[in-house]
């Protein structure tokens, strides 16, 4: 449990929100082409990272938008977050 | 076995004041190399390092451990054990480590404490009802006992449920399946590995694995915190930590690791002599035998490694507890801890080989998978020592992500999540 800091409301609680996930899961440009490797890849592999992770959250008890968070998954600390469309942050791996 | 535990070791140890023990696994350093290694001491790695030993006659196994034996998710669940799954694989999985709870204390010479208190689960409205009546029958096509309660029937069996059509969620009725219940989690670790290393297995302790030395396409080794050890064989059965093993052979695993939630109140007398799980709700309750409630909560809803768990996870769980049983409003809770569990999209575990050759992942359990210990290593250790899948964890292989095969779990069978 711990604050996230909504780039449209400021600092909530984290129960007010919802996770998304990994983020920058690009959607394939044309579904109809993809192997089932390949849909096995977009649809359930991922990374499931103990430390640094980009990901996504909903506001979804507030202002109902998504953005991205980078977070330790080891100790939950949050290390910036940046609205959906712009570029992650590179000082981060 | 050389000390065999009995009622005459009991006496004889008494009589010494119980000074003469023997201590109950070894605890050797790491050889350079081992016919198959054990990544996670767990209840399910060491049940696998076991079975490798005893039906498939492999003599240069070790396990390693990163903290110490049964101090991950074996120490950390709410010990329900139980069988009544929806689907045709899942059924065949889980009965399968049942039959062998069944028998597991004279097996292992060590008292698992294994009790079929049977575990009911409850329905809150008319879709959970037919939910479960669909999955009575299943289960009994199965031959798996289960059966249905009505309301009445399920205050007859666990009289201190609140049945009162007035509360938020009744009680619409409830599946039992008696054959279910507890064990004692340390002990069935504990046991597992007090049975390998009477076979010769190596259990390493406080050893952390940092990398997989690959040569191709195949496995060669580990490096660790205690030096490179040589294998061709490597077992992971890390559970939470399954995708951090993953990643450092190159894999990627279907997997999101969660931090799932218990807690256990004071001690008091006995007052529930049975499991009672509520998925809608979202609350399951038992009693150990010291006498504490053990409370099981959900997970948390994004990717953590914390061991800890949300308050407001609790929060919700002990709302639904109160409304059930109003008679536990004065308890006070003791303690609450937290696991990681490895999640698959489809609740359902992998058991499988993977394109690399010598590399087996067990994982997946999600936050159900004690109750499939000897199960899990049982056929596990078969997949390792034949290189092939046993006919029951066939379906749990990692190509169903690829196929589309999935052994869809999630909400079908009472799971918990």
């Amino acid at each position: 449990m711990f604050l996230i800091n909504c780039p449209f409301c400021g600092e909530r609680d984290q129960s007010e929100f919802s996770s998304g996930g990994e983020a920058h899961i690009v959607r394939p440009k044309q579904p109809t082409e993809l192997s089932d490797d390949e849909w096995a890849e977009y649809l359930f592999m991922r990374k499931n990272i103990k430390g640094i992770q980009f990901e996504r959250w909903n506001h979804v008890h507030g202002c109902r938008k998504w953005f991205n968070v980078v977070r330790d998954t080891s100790n939950d600390k949050i290390l910036s977050v940046y609205k959906m469309g712009e570029k992650p942050p590179v000082n981060y791996k | 076995m050389k000390n065999k535990y009995s009622v005459f070791s009991l006496i004889k140890n008494a009589l010494s004041q119980h000074e003469n023990w023997q201590q109950a696994w070894g605890n050797p350093e790491p050889k350079k190399e081992y016919e198959a290694i054990i990544v996670g001491g767990g209840g399910h790695g060491l049940a696998t390092a076991y079975y490798l030993a005893k039906k498939h006659n492999l003599k240069n196994i070790a396990v390693l451990e990163k903290g110490w034996i049964g101090g991950g998710n074996t120490g950390r669940n709410t010990t329900i054990i139980r069988s009544n799954y929806l689907w045709d694989a899942s059924a065949g999985l889980y009965d399968h480590a049942l039959k062998l709870w069944e028998n597991l204390s004279q097996e292992l010479n060590y008292n698992v404490m294994f009790s079929q208190r049977g575990v009911m689960n409850l329905a809150h409205n008319l879709q959970d009802v037919r939910d479960l009546k669909r999955r009575t029958h299943a289960n009994r096509l199965n031959g798996i006992d289960a059966v249905w309660l009505n309301t009445e029937e399920v205050k007859k069996f666990c009289p201190i449920i609140n049945t009162s059509p007035d509360i938020r969620y009744p009680v619409l009725g409830g599946t039992l399946q008696r054959r279910a219940g507890t064990a004692r989690h340390d002990a069935v670790a504990w046991g597992y590995a007090r049975g390998a290393s009477e076979m010769g297995v190596d259990i390493i302790q406080n050893c952390e694995v940092k990398g997989i030395k690959r040569n191709g396409d195949r496995v060669e080794g580990l490096e660790t915190t205690k030096g490179f050890i040589k294998t061709n064989k490597i077992g992971v059965v890390a559970a939470g930590h399954s995708s951090v093993i993953a990643n450092m052979a190159g894999l990627k695993l279907p997997l999101e690791s969660k931090p799932l939630q218990a807690l256990v109140s004071e001690p008091v007398k006995p007052i529930i002599d049975t499991v009672v799980m509520s998925n809608a709700v979202h609350a399951y309750v038992s009693q150990s035998d010291k006498g504490e409630l053990v409370i099981g909560a959900g997970t948390d809803s994004y990717v953590s490694y914390t061991q800890r768990g949300s308050h407001n996870i609790v929060e919700e769980t002990l709302r639904a507890i109160l409304e059930l049983y109003p008679i536990f409003s004065r308890m006070k809770m003791l303690r609450q801890w937290g696991g990681i569990v490895d999640i698959c999209p489809d609740a359902s575990p992998i058991i499988s080989k993977t394109n690399i050759k010598g590399l087996y992942f067990n994982c997946g359990w999600g936050t159900g998978g004690f109750k499939a210990t000897p199960g899990s290593g049982d056929l596990f250790a078969h997949t390792i020592a034949n290189d092939e899948p046993h006919k029951l964890n066939a379906a749990f292989n990692l190509n169903r992500f690829v196929s589309g095969d999935l052994v869809d779990e999630h909400g079908a069978a009472a799971v918990a999540h």
